[in-house]
């Protein structure tokens, strides 16, 4: 089908980019704003940004934030995976269809009950609340996404890899991190990413489950806009939009690259 | 020195009844679930023997492959490699290596580590491992493609590495698991050629598991044709195809006709037999099968001559009607309806480049073929 420009699809490709983007254009915007009215503009500035660096609560918030999203994303990594293997390998243990279902079942948990139910668990066992339980409570929710991730990835592996470095001498454990890991490395980056993306933007279950010390951003940020916004805040959250957008560009840029070379070489290879 | 071609000629050690066995499946029964993947089957393959085990998809030749390798248990039954019995040895304590139909080339490594890494796990030191390796890569003639990775070679040169990583920690067996299935016809015709030279340069005994019997004949000393989890027959590719031991067999290998019927008289030296639809057959070879039995007789095309007349001194000679030509350049093959109703094709070779007796459509034809050209089969 050829893609021609009428009328009609420059509307719907503008209406539909600006549902999008007009609110996060504006956020950026008036984080440039010299005025501390957030929706009167005062002419163009960086001093928010500036501030920010001083504001001791927020750079506390981020730090927390980061701990959190590292720790809690290698921890979820490690556990969905070898759930992911689980579920993909020993397919005639009794009761796998149940497993794989309660794996995936936190996908579709409204937060709300995923926080409110990890909240009543640490109150029973006499956890504090703070940084170990927020981190837990992450662990937890992206643990399945990871599983997704990684179990996709290792439906279309060819067990015969596995098979030919045993038939060559490797013992199990062996040809595991020789041959598997590092085949389906990738997966399991890609796993990491979502998982720490997912525990850096999320306030729900934050909010149920950390505690005084262990504020994380969003909670920091959602905590002050109840205060009013101020374009400090807009700051921040331009530069979280920053560091997001920068990590998923070079993400894709990179794959793209390795697939045109990929591409490159096997064509190269078929002709001699 | 002999010459590959003499040792092929001289070796036999399945019709010398002291040869030792060297790959020996007892009564091995595989089964998975209520599935009967491999039924009871004995089998005995000889050192630096070339070994095809040939059949249809889901036959078990696979199954056996695997068992060998250590990726199966056999449910019953013993499997014996020189004398040693493999149960409960893993695949990676096995004397034996595999090259897979896949190829399986660790596609995080460069062909050269592909290679090695057999030979790594055996820690042997490192110089001993880049010298075979070189070697390796001098016999597949891959030396400039040491530092790529699999998915920067075509077909064939993966083919090759993947040959050459199996063969180099020198195995006592080499699997072969359909090794030629992935190649183009051209290529596969080549490489089957380089396989058999292989096999005799190196010594090794081959085991290969394929369905394309053109690929079992041309490469194999023996060949074990298999049927849902049997072995219909073992022997080397001229007596599976001229002397097939079972109607499954003739009908698997190659082109057959077949006339049913009854042995109407058995003498000393031959057989007469009655057709379902009349016909008389005179054959040398009866089998041993008594007067009476119901038979098939079985003739493949290329041993019934067709001509537009009676043939004079022919001890089978029966009339009918050309159905069909097709002509192939190297050959003719004619379908002939003959007066009692049942089909024969038979083909000519065009030795000359104009027929002396041409033959075509509705044209009347004798279909003629010597007492010894076919075999009486149990029906």
């Amino acid at each position: 089908m050829n893609a021609t420009w009428s009328r009609f699809n420059i509307t719907s490709v503008v209406l539909g980019f600006a549902f999008l983007y007009l609110p996060i254009v504006l956020l950026i915007v008036f984080s440039f704003n010299e005025s501390k009215l957030v929706t009167v503009w005062g002419g163009f500035s960086t001093k928010w940004y500036v501030s920010l660096f001083h504001n001791q609560g927020l750079m506390d918030a981020t730090w927390v934030t980061a701990r959190v999203g590292v720790i809690s994303a290698t921890v979820a990594t490690v556990l969905g995976t070898l759930a992911a293997i689980t579920l993909t390998r020993y397919t005639r243990f009794r009761g796998r269809i149940l497993f794989s279902g309660m794996v995936f079942a936190p996908l579709v948990m409204p937060e709300v009950i995923t926080g409110l139910s990890l909240l009543l668990l640490f109150v029973a066992v006499g956890l504090d609340r703070g940084f170990l339980t927020v981190t837990l409570a992450h662990i937890t929710f992206t643990m399945c996404f990871v599983a997704v991730v990684v179990q996709s990835r290792l439906v279309s592996f060819d067990r015969s890899l596995e098979e030919a470095a045993m038939d060559l001498g490797a013992p199990p454990v062996k040809t595991f991190f020789h041959i598997t890991l590092p085949v389906i490395l990738p997966a399991i980056i890609s796993g990491w990413m979502l998982a720490f993306t997912l525990s850096l933007d999320d306030l729900v279950i934050a909010s149920f489950t950390s505690g005084p010390g262990a504020t994380t951003l969003p909670m920091k940020i959602y905590s002050q806009v109840r205060l009013g916004v101020t374009p400090e805040i807009n700051a921040a959250c331009t530069i979280l939009i920053a560091v997001v957008a920068v990590g998923v560009i070079i993400a894709s840029v990179a794959n793209k690259r390795r697939e045109v070379q990929r591409q490159r070489d096997e064509q190269a290879a078929q002709r001699g | 020195m002999k010459s590959l071609g003499s040792i092929r000629r001289d070796f036999a050690p399945w019709n010398d009844p002291n040869a030792k066995p060297y790959i020996q499946f007892d009564n091995v029964t595989k089964k998975f679930g209520d599935f009967i993947a491999v039924n009871n089957l004995s089998l005995t393959i000889f050192e630096r023997e070339f070994f095809a085990l040939l059949g249809a998809s889901g036959c078990g030749k696979s199954t056996l492959l695997r068992m060998l390798a250590g990726f199966e248990e056999p449910t019953a039954g013993r499997i014996l490699l020189d004398g040693q019995d493999l149960r409960g040895i893993p695949p990676y304590r096995r004397p034996v290596n595999m090259m897979f139909q896949s190829y399986a080339l660790f596609p995080h490594m460069t062909v050269e580590n592909n290679i090695a890494f057999g030979l790594k796990q055996e820690g042997m030191p490192k110089p001993d491992i880049e010298k075979r390796v070189a070697e390796m890569l001098k016999l597949v003639k891959l030396e400039q493609f040491a530092k790529r990775k699999p998915h920067q070679l075509s077909g064939g040169q993966r083919q090759r590495v993947a040959l050459a990583r199996s063969v180099a920690k020198r195995p006592k067996v080499l699997l072969l698991d359909e090794p030629l299935g992935a190649l183009d016809k051209k290529l596969r015709e080549e490489t089957q050629f380089e396989l058999m030279d292989l096999q005799q340069e190196l010594g090794l005994t081959f085991v290969v598991v394929t369905h394309d019997q053109e690929e079992a004949m041309t490469m194999a000393d023996r060949i074990a044709i298999m049927d849902k989890g049997e072995v219909m027959q073992v022997a080397t590719p001229a007596e599976v195809y001229e002397a097939p031991t079972s109607r499954f067999v003739a009908h698997f290998v190659g082109n057959v006709n077949m006339f049913e019927g009854k042995v109407a008289e058995r003498a000393a030296n031959t057989t007469r037999i009655t057709g379902a639809t009349g016909a008389q057959i005179v054959v040398e070879n009866g089998g041993n099968t008594a007067a009476g039995a119901d038979i098939v007789f079985a003739i493949r095309p290329e041993k019934i001559k067709v001509s537009s007349k009676k043939p004079a001194d022919a001890v089978n000679a029966l009339e009918g009607e050309v159905y069909d030509v097709a002509y192939l350049g190297d050959m003719t093959v004619y379908h002939i309806r003959l007066d009692d109703g049942q089909m024969v094709r038979a083909s000519a070779m065009n030795a000359s480049r104009v027929s002396e007796d041409p033959l075509t459509w509705n044209d009347r034809a004798w279909v003629s073929f010597r007492p010894d050209a076919g075999v009486v089969l149990a029906r």
